[in-house]
């Protein structure tokens, strides 16, 4: 089979070399009451034209934005990828290759991880950043626990404005350790309620988390949390779930953040059915020894050239094992890499450009939206619209026309059934958002 | 074995230096041996106390995390915030500018349990062996 | 024939060294809404100046950044990784051009699942062949990593032994276990019991039946174990755990040892995880993407994470109906990108073709270890399955240990083994060949190996300075750690 590269002769020498007759014998060790006594339930080998007309056809299956304009966000962004992106990350020396743990001949991965720690840095105002975690919902996860290793204390504020799916991811990683989580209400801007942050906030808090654009697109008060959070002790945390949006949006580093998670899938990632992703975690240099996840660091070599390793790996789990500061053993390598190529591709000028085509398309729509806006909140590339019938009922008749609405709420927020949660990016089309806002704003006619 | 004679030494490798109520803690020339190049260590604030036994910070290499403990219980009154830029004073004069933290003992009773520098060298020779 | 490495690489400096105001790479179509400036949309306290050290550079010049940065990299497709524990098996390219099928992979998690069933129908199908192959009952493939997936299996635990009514307080993990196995456990809440191996480098099963107690909540153990040494006391193993109403994890990872001939959920297991970049082939991607399905028994099946692809009739169906589950540790569907890659792989390898896989593996690591014991100690003489754990000990008594070995090998054109674990192996050197090699490419590693190993008598200078043929010599790891410089500043 086209996998295995060995002879029926060189595979008896082996054999031979090995001191058994059959490769069967070499299983001996498995008892043999258990070795499989049955024919497997998998089809035999498939050629490779039948593959390839098989997961056509489950393509064409799917609905996907190579024949549908996509209004809908919530975490996963449609954008422009650019062409080089595929070149660089299709060469086998980089995607074939393992983690640079034998910095002598993973100079190219280092380097490049290096970069890419420097460009999240950049786009996020921080420090430090780390080379991925696996999506924003556990790079929530991990900052949460950071937070509490640092503080050593077990209360956490969470916006309920955070994205429902990181929110859950959180919990899971809460539930069985320590550390209690408390919600914090948003008011009708869509803000959080800073009213009752200054009210709940203490210094029982490990930290303070909130979401800027958050889950319904709007921007939130920042600066005033954060300044909040760090008046008890606290340590804030700040989800970016959008990092385009950070293109031309003051970073959550120059508002004083102590910890920024997020997810990076806007940078480059296609839409994937949800994965892979890429968790993004930065933070201040005084805690980057706390920090969760691979981290790249610059060196020389014995003959003093500038080289790049693996470095404060005793954070990780294969040296602290019980005492790691995480479990994590991955990051998203090959994921960080598109983010380091779309951003340099972009670089200083694109970054803002495309940052700016996605909100003068949004604010297009938010104006032809008008009242049936939610909520009065300033923001970027999302909103969310009170609907005349069941959001459902409305894209099904969207996507007769090629388009795949935005979000129904109700799937998060039960109470919140007749709004929907649209995003407009820069592959949006003048014509299908006018028509979006004519299907949205037209009121249901009951006969 | 370099083990001075004025000192106390613990079981977890720590040295101990009393002068009056105050003591100088570190770790051991062996210890540091052990550990490799030290690139970060990890200790308390002032203030805090602990007791004996009781891990109170932590001394790391590139490949390995050793937790320090405490050979008898009292509070923390002085860091050695120089370790912090140069960690490898831990390696170069682990018994000199090496040292970690100065407590103020709450239980001075405890030094007696403590190895003298003969008894600690015969216990790292023993502890090599097995 | 031994082979050896030569080097003529391009230097490159960082791609913010290579930035000039002006000089662009991209371009996007013109605005085709009414060109609002900013700050008519905005108040300007929500808005940043720029971003300020992002490069600029061409095309061109961005191509050769990363293109030279990519000779610098040793890859599978240049050559065998004789990684112990972490299957660097060839990545077919194949599972590359599906995976990238613009109506496979331009498609939004959270669109009407309806308008998703071809993609419904990759997990679900991948499923149901990873249950076959392990002989389990319900799979998630949501986590991303083995880390992921142990965290998931312990709180899966956690929650049947909850609805029992006593979580229980230990976790017992042989001391030849993986590093994630004891973080993971205590992410879960529980405290880590260490169970010895023997001298035949398997659990030792006399400490397990003491350790063994109505407040352990479950074994972690890895089979075959991270010396490639298949537990054969597995089912004693599995009655000790189960008797005492405790279950038992398998860590999957060395699943590429038993495919076609043993399957877990036939051995006692209870849940265990596998690892597509693992034995599925998905790439590494220099150090991810990853995935993890969970797989397990009926009876943990609830506690699974949300949501679960089932199917109903004809059509496939997202349920997060599962009041039981412990919830989720991804977004969405956890790395589906991976699952793609890795049904393709099942559907191209076939049911014999993949028992033919694990055949090799475990033929090539067993003719490695009868070419090699000669020339390096071998701390456990037990028969082995795909892996083989070697040590230093022989080369230790010139001066020259396992990491002066392992940069030797650089010189010699090969990714090192695994070095330094398990722990339970002073000096180890632990080698997985997999199943992608041809014989001439093994017998290169073998030559290569001895050949160092007689370097370590005549010349033990050459291993002690290794290498010297690859773009750095050693680095400086306690000066990076030291000063932590982890980001290029202008």
């Amino acid at each position: 089979m086209r996998y295995v590269s060995i002879t029926p002769e060189e595979k008896r020498l082996m054999l031979k070399a090995t001191g058994v007759d059959r490769v069967e014998d070499l299983f001996a060790t498995i008892p043999e009451n258990l070795r499989l006594s049955k024919t497997l339930d998998i089809p035999e080998a498939a050629s490779e034209t039948d593959i390839l007309k098989y997961f056509h056809s489950l393509g064409r299956k799917n609905a996907s934005a190579e024949d549908f304009e996509y209004f809908l966000g919530a975490g996963a962004y449609n954008h422009f990828i650019p062409t080089v992106i595929d070149s660089v990350i299709s060469r086998s020396e980089f995607y074939t290759c393992y983690t640079p743990y034998q910095p002598e001949i993973s100079q190219g991965t280092l380097q490049a991880t290096f970069e890419f720690q420097t460009l999240i840095c950049q786009l996020t105002g921080m420090e430090v950043a780390n080379a991925s975690l696996y999506d924003g919902g556990s790079a929530l996860a991990e900052g949460v626990l950071m937070a509490v290793r640092t503080t050593r204390r077990q209360k956490v504020l969470v916006a309920q404005s955070v994205h429902p799916e990181y929110r859950r991811v959180l919990e899971t990683y809460a539930a069985n350790l320590d550390i209690q989580l408390q919600e914090l209400p948003f008011t009708e801007s869509g803000c959080v309620d800073v009213e009752a942050l200054e009210r709940l906030v203490s210094e029982d808090h490990a930290a303070v988390v909130i979401q800027s654009p958050n889950f319904f697109g709007v921007l939130d008060d920042v600066e005033q949390a954060i300044g909040l959070s760090q008046s008890v002790g606290a340590l804030s945390v700040v989800v970016v779930s959008e990092a385009l949006s950070l293109g031309l949006l003051k970073p959550p580093g120059e508002l004083g953040a102590d910890i920024v998670v997020g997810e990076g899938q806007s940078l480059g990632i296609p839409l994937g059915f949800g994965g892979p992703y890429l968790g993004l975690f930065a933070t201040k240099d005084k805690y980057k020894r706390q920090m969760p996840g691979r981290l790249v660091g610059q060196t020389v070599d014995s003959e003093g050239r500038q080289g790049y390793v693996l470095t404060l790996a005793t954070r990780e789990q294969h040296i602290r094992r019980q005492k790691a500061t995480s479990n994590i053993c991955t990051n998203q390598g090959l994921c960080a890499l598109v983010a380091a190529v779309f951003l340099s591709v972009l670089g200083k000028q694109g970054i803002r450009e495309l940052a700016e085509q996605n909100l003068k398309k949004a604010f297009h729509l938010r104006k032809l939206l008008g009242d049936s806006l939610v909520f009065s909140g300033a923001t970027f590339n999302e909103m969310v619209v009170e609907c005349s019938e069941d959001p459902a009922e409305i894209n099904r008749q969207l996507v007769s026309e090629g388009i795949i609405g935005g979000l129904p709420l109700g799937r998060y927020f039960p109470e919140r059934s007749n709004q929907m949660l649209v995003c407009v990016t820069e592959q949006n089309s003048l014509e299908k958002i006018n028509r979006l806002a004519d299907v949205l704003t037209s009121v249901k006619v009951t006969l | 074995m370099n083990a001075p004679d004025n000192l106390l030494y613990s079981k977890e490798h720590e040295w101990i230096l009393k002068e009056n109520d105050v003591a100088t803690l570190g770790i051991t020339d062996h210890a540091q041996k052990e550990l490799g190049d030290v690139v970060f260590a990890d200790f308390p604030e002032v203030g805090t106390t602990f007791k004996v036994n009781e891990a109170f910070g932590s001394v790391e290499s590139v490949k390995a995390v050793s937790e320090v403990y405490m050979p008898v219980s009292g509070e923390v009154v002085e860091t050695n915030e120089s370790l912090l830029d140069a960690p490898e004073k831990i390696n170069d004069d682990p018994y000199g500018e090496g040292w970690i933290i100065r407590i103020r003992l709450t239980n001075p009773t405890e030094l007696e349990a403590l190895m003298s520098s003969q008894e600690y060298s015969k216990y790292v020779e023993e502890e090599s062996q097995e | 024939m031994t082979r050896t490495s030569v080097t003529s690489l391009l230097n490159e400096p960082l791609i913010f060294e290579r930035s000039g105001p002006g000089k662009s790479a991209y371009t996007l179509p013109r605005l085709d809404v009414e060109d609002v400036p900013v700050e008519e949309i905005l108040d300007s306290k929500y808005l940043r100046t720029e971003v300020r050290g992002f490069p600029e550079v061409s095309e061109v010049e961005l191509i050769r950044h990363y293109t030279r940065l990519s000779t610098w990299n040793y890859h599978i497709d240049l050559g065998m990784y004789p990684l112990g524990s972490c299957t660097m098996k060839y990545n077919p390219k194949l599972n590359e051009r599906v995976s990238r099928i613009p109506g496979i992979a331009l498609t939004h998690p959270l669109q009407e699942e309806q308008h998703s069933q071809g993609n419904l129908e990759i997990l679900f199908r991948l499923q149901e062949c990873l249950k076959e192959l392990t002989a389990m009952d319900a799979v998630s493939l949501q986590p991303a990593g083995g880390a992921q997936a142990e965290l998931i299996g312990i709180l899966m635990i956690r929650a049947h032994l909850t609805r029992k009514g006593n979580p229980r307080k230990f976790v017992l993990i042989p001391d030849s276990a993986h590093g994630t196995n004891p973080a993971s456990a205590v992410l879960a809440g529980y405290e880590v019991i260490s169970i010895p191996s023997d001298k035949k480098g398997r659990i030792d099963v006399k400490v397990l039946a003491e350790k063994m107690s109505e407040e352990v909540a479950c074994l972690m153990l890895t089979n075959p174990n991270t010396m490639g040494i298949f537990e054969t006391h597995i089912e004693e193993i599995a009655q000790i755990v189960h008797q005492r109403g405790g279950l038992i994890y398998m860590d999957g990872a060395n699943f590429n040892a038993l495919m076609g001939y043993a399957r877990p959920g036939e051995m006692g297991i209870d849940v265990l995880h596998l690892n597509l970049h693992k034995t599925f082939s998905t790439p590494h991607g220099g150090g991810g993407p990853g995935s993890g399905p969970v797989v397990c028994k009926e009876h943990l099946a609830p506690y699974l994470p949300v949501p679960r692809v089932e199917q109903e009739g004809e059509l496939y169906r997202l349920n997060s109906d599962k009041p039981e589950s412990v919830g989720r540790v991804h977004s969405f569907y956890g790395n589906f990108g991976m699952a793609v890659r890795a049904l393709c792989y099942i559907l191209s390898c076939g049911r014999e073709g993949l028992k033919e896989l694990s055949e090799m593996a475990v033929l090539s690591a067993n003719y490695i270890r009868r070419r090699l014991e000669g020339h390096y100690e071998l701390p456990y003489d037990t028969d082995i399955l795909h892996e083989v754990v070697f040590s230093d000990k022989k080369q230790h008594k010139k001066g020259v240990t396992t990491l002066d070995i392992a940069k030797r090998l650089i010189d010699y054109g090969f990714h090192p083994p695994t070095t330094y674990f398990p722990l339970i192996v002073e000096g180890a050197l632990m080698i997985e060949p997999t199943e992608s090699h041809s014989k001439e490419e093994l017998d290169a590693f073998i030559d290569a190996m001895i050949a160092i190993s007689h370097e370590v008598e005549e010349d033990p200078e050459k291993l002690l300075s290794a290498p010297t043929t690859a773009k750095l010599t050693r680095l400086d790891e306690v000066r990076a750690a030291r000063s932590a410089i982890l980001r290029w500043e202008p």
